[in-house]
């Protein structure tokens, strides 16, 4: 399953949730779930915690719009709108943790 | 493939229909089909010709329209949403139209993929 | 028409916004369709599940009723998670309808074989 989280985490919880219930697949970060997978985040052990188990994606354009594309962390990969596309059709399902 | 699109959010509020946009124009540019984009909760607000954004700013109503005159993509706004919050026949831009959430459910049936978009 | 697994993930608690009312309103349209459908409550959502809840002060329906209704709709599967409902102090006791309660692994086992998960 492709988990599509967008929002960040210090906001809401939805990162946590995935951590916790997801066990295999994907995670796509976009829009402001993005500011999770950066140098120095409070959440970036818990991206890390994810990547351990399951790949990990952020939207490059979202990163771009938030000025924080030169310092995603590593085991995070960048994907373009036809990359998100990629991902949707790769995986049997996904969820879009609102 | 076939992909479905759910909007839960309205224009220039959320990032919500801006992203669901981009991802319909990536996935057509990929050859994949839309098979219907549905506008629900205030997403319903998408399709509303009254929408007067600032001459610099991106037109996110008359996108929608063009992109599914471009490609003959279905736009559904919900009924019920819609008379909620003042989205009428009437006030409906060009290839949207109103009926049922039945369209939602059937649409999750009948697409490949239901991908949905909101806050 | 194919059957298909739906899966209804409520994460928002009701009343404060209207995603409660409208997710019940695509289930209950769901169930003319003759689909797989199950509703699960994690995070905030579980607040929807709440007895007792009464909303004449804040002016506002109160849609408690229709959870009760589900069954009668051929709505069974209802699903909640533990943790979520321990990190909010509360037990299957404060809940008006019958579910069943899976540990957040069990869960997203569950989410993975669905066709199709709709998240309000």
């Amino acid at each position: 399953m492709l988990h599509i989280i967008n929002k960040s985490p210090l906001d809401r919880p939805s990162l946590d949730s995935v951590l916790r219930l997801a066990g295999s697949g994907a995670v796509l970060l976009i829009e402001d779930a993005v500011y999770a997978a950066t140098e120095g985040h409070a959440a970036a052990d818990q991206v890390r915690a994810l990547a351990a188990k399951m790949k990990v994606f952020a939207l490059t354009p979202d990163l771009e719009a938030r000025g924080i594309a030169d310092r995603v962390i590593e085991g995070v990969a960048g994907v373009d709108y036809g990359g998100f596309v990629d991902l949707v059709s790769e995986y049997p399902n996904c969820q879009s943790w609102l | 493939m076939k992909f479905g699109i759910l909007v839960n959010e309205g224009p220039y509020q959320h990032q919500a229909g801006d992203s669901a946009y981009l991802f319909c124009k990536a996935a057509l540019a990929r050859g994949h089909e839309i098979h219907r984009v549905f506008f629900y909760h205030d997403g319903v607000n998408n399709a509303s010709k009254l929408t007067e954004p600032p001459q610099d700013d991106r037109n996110i109503v008359s996108r929608w329209s063009k992109l599914a005159e471009e490609f003959d993509i279905d736009l559904v706004v919900c009924v019920a949403a819609a008379l909620r919050r003042g989205i009428k026949e009437e006030n409906l831009a060009p290839n949207f139209r109103i009926s049922g959430l039945g369209q939602l459910v059937e649409t999750g049936i009948q697409a490949d993929r239901l991908v949905t978009f909101g806050d | 028409m194919a059957q298909k697994k739906f899966m209804f993930v409520n994460r928002k608690a009701p009343h404060g916004s209207i995603y409660a009312l409208e997710s019940l309103e695509v289930v209950l349209i769901s169930a003319a369709f003759d689909q797989d459908v199950s509703l699960v409550f994690l995070d905030d959502g579980v607040y929807q599940l709440k007895k007792g809840c009464q909303t004449k002060g804040i002016e506002t329906k109160n849609f408690s009723p229709i959870y009760r209704a589900l069954e009668g709709y051929d709505i069974e599967k209802l699903y909640v998670e533990r943790e979520s409902l321990a990190a909010r102090g509360l037990t299957e006791d404060d809940l008006l309808v019958d579910v069943t309660v899976l540990g957040s692994a069990e869960m997203g086992r569950l989410m993975e074989e669905q066709d199709v998960v709709l998240s309000f």
